[in-house]
């Protein structure tokens, strides 16, 4: 008993370390560029101003990028939903040529780094008309691998039995899949979308070269193009730009963080 | 599946085509005009000075930072598992924060924890009479930052596979090891650590795939510099393409590639051997 104490406190204190950049980053956004700048730093700001979040909405249009951000994250996430589970309950309960081979291509393509595939994907994209337009930001991302993995775990762990008293019904295999089957799985594509929207709303490398104009800039993109543009010593602003960025998926993932957890013990991925 | 395979089986191949071309931007409307260059830019790309420092600064990056994420994520896992039974999901909620965080947010606010008057990081070193250097602005310091951003990080991922590793070892092993007088430190480095090998080595390789491709750290936070001391293989090949070397790029991306995909190939054996 009498050792427990100072092991909730290495927890709190590796807590500290966790939320402190997050907290600065609160109270900093909420602080005059003048401020910021005093050394040493204050904890608390003095003057507690919302100047920052006026300039972010107003001059630096990121309602812009914030509904572009939900849009595509939104579209990808339903995507996702749907695709990955069709292709998921094929490859786990349908018996066709080529299905093993094709999991097989699923897990390979698990592996590969982004930036192999960025660069052809990008001259794809272009050819076909689509760079800086949402379906080039939204449709590569339609469907995963660790998606389609994830649901075809999830289909394996269900009973046959479901699928042949359904044939015996009557019902039709889209009938089956659509309302047997998919309703069970709802814990599944619960992880699956919630997992998607935050690598949606995170993703960086792609919009950062298919969004050529502002208008379609995400909200990470924006972000990383003001910290190392002119605006790079706007600290107030690019503070108040984090907060836009993170606070969302905090909320959303403290909201659903069992679900999140879950997904990763399940798969092992993130 | 068409969809899957349109846009991520088919850019395998066609950067794999692409990377025997001297395909340029210039291309990109006249795709007849491409020439097959053979294995040219995979020779042009490891004969290039600026790569090979990239290749350092990566493998820089992977070999210390993996081994701190991992330390880092046992040691809160334990700490999670044994430690802390109240509140123990508000501690694991509260290390895996970070994971779900935009990088390129968390690389913006570190650039403030690390800036060297006003940051962080420096007045709390103050506390205790350090006086830290301009950490992102040092040839010596800028790569150990980013390090020390990433496990920061990226802990609370493996955390959680470990929490289930610890989870899967039934309580007997420990009591038995304490029937035969074994030591808290004892037990952990004999009997747990051994069981929770498959786990560490799981971590180990898809935090090593992750850490070989990073890019949105030196991105945001030192574009690569100071004198390429944190420029990464994957912002190497970003800076390709942006001058308009596609080519070259996607041979420095499989370069990349067959590298993790060695690793992967290794873990695969290791754990098939056990």
């Amino acid at each position: 008993m009498r050792r427990t104490w100072w092991i909730y406190l290495i927890g709190v204190l590796g807590l500290i370390a966790v939320a402190a950049p997050f907290l600065w980053m609160v109270l900093g956004s909420f602080k005059t560029q003048g401020e910021l700048l005093r050394v040493p730093p204050t904890w608390w700001p003095e003057r507690p101003t919302s100047q920052n979040y006026e300039e972010l909405f107003s001059k630096a249009n990121f309602p812009r990028y914030f509904l572009n951000s939900t849009l595509v994250a939104l579209a990808v996430t339903a995507g996702n939903l749907i695709f990955c589970s069709m292709i998921g309950y094929a490859l786990a309960k349908l018996r066709f040529k080529g299905r093993n081979a094709l999991f097989v291509v699923v897990m390979a393509t698990l592996m590969i780094p982004g930036m192999v595939t960025f660069v052809p994907l990008f001259v794809l994209v272009t050819n076909a008309g689509l760079a800086n337009s949402y379906p080039g930001l939204i449709l590569p991302f339609l469907v995963s691998p660790f998606g389609v993995f994830l649901m075809r775990q999830f289909f394996l762990g269900l009973p046959d039995d479901l699928i042949d008293a359904g044939r015996v019904d009557g019902t039709g295999e889209l009938g089956i899949f659509a309302r047997i089957m998919l309703p069970l799985t709802r814990p599944a594509l619960a992880t699956l979308g919630i997992l998607t929207f935050l690598g949606s709303w995170n993703n960086f490398l792609w919009p950062l070269v298919i969004a050529q104009t502002e208008d379609k800039y995400t909200l990470p993109v924006a972000l990383a193009l003001y910290s190392t543009g002119q605006n790079a010593q706007n600290y107030g602003l690019l503070m108040a730009g984090a907060v836009v960025v993170v606070v969302p998926v905090l909320v959303m993932f403290l909201a659903f963080q069992r679900h999140v957890t879950k997904g990763i013990a399940i798969t092992g991925l993130k | 599946m068409l969809l899957f395979l349109a846009f991520t089986a088919g850019p395998v191949l066609g950067s794999l085509g692409m990377s025997f071309t001297d395909i340029r931007q210039r291309d990109l409307r006249t795709p007849f005009s491409v020439n097959g260059v053979g294995v040219d830019n995979y020779v042009k790309a490891l004969q290039d000075e600026t790569f090979r420092k990239a290749a350092f600064n990566t493998a820089y990056f992977v070999v210390i930072g993996v081994p701190l994420t991992l330390v880092l994520a046992l040691g809160a896992a334990v700490l999670l598992d044994r430690g802390v039974k109240r509140f123990q999901a508000l501690f694991k909620v509260g290390y895996y924060l970070p994971v779900v965080t935009s990088i390129v947010a968390i690389a913006v606010i570190w650039r403030f924890v690390l800036s060297p008057d006003n940051g962080l990081l420096n007045t709390v070193l103050g506390w205790v009479g350090i006086d830290g250097p301009n950490w992102l602005a040092s040839k010596t310091w800028a790569m150990p930052s980013l390090i020390a951003m990433a496990a920061w990080r990226n802990f609370g991922s493996a955390m959680i596979i470990f929490l289930a590793g610890l989870q899967g070892i039934p309580d007997s092993v420990e009591e038995a090891g304490q029937i035969d007088g074994a030591g808290a430190w004892q037990r952990f480095r004999y009997l747990i650590l051994p069981l929770l090998r498959p786990t560490i080595l799981f971590t180990s390789v898809t935090t090593g795939i992750g850490y070989l491709q990073f890019f949105e750290e030196p991105f945001v936070m030192t574009k690569g510099g100071p004198l390429d001391s944190t420029l990464s293989v994957s912002m190497y090949t970003y800076n390709q393409f942006g001058f308009g070397n596609y080519g070259l790029a996607t041979s420095m991306a499989y370069i990349l590639f067959v590298v993790i995909a060695v690793i992967t190939f290794i873990q695969f054996r290791l754990l098939r051997e056990k």
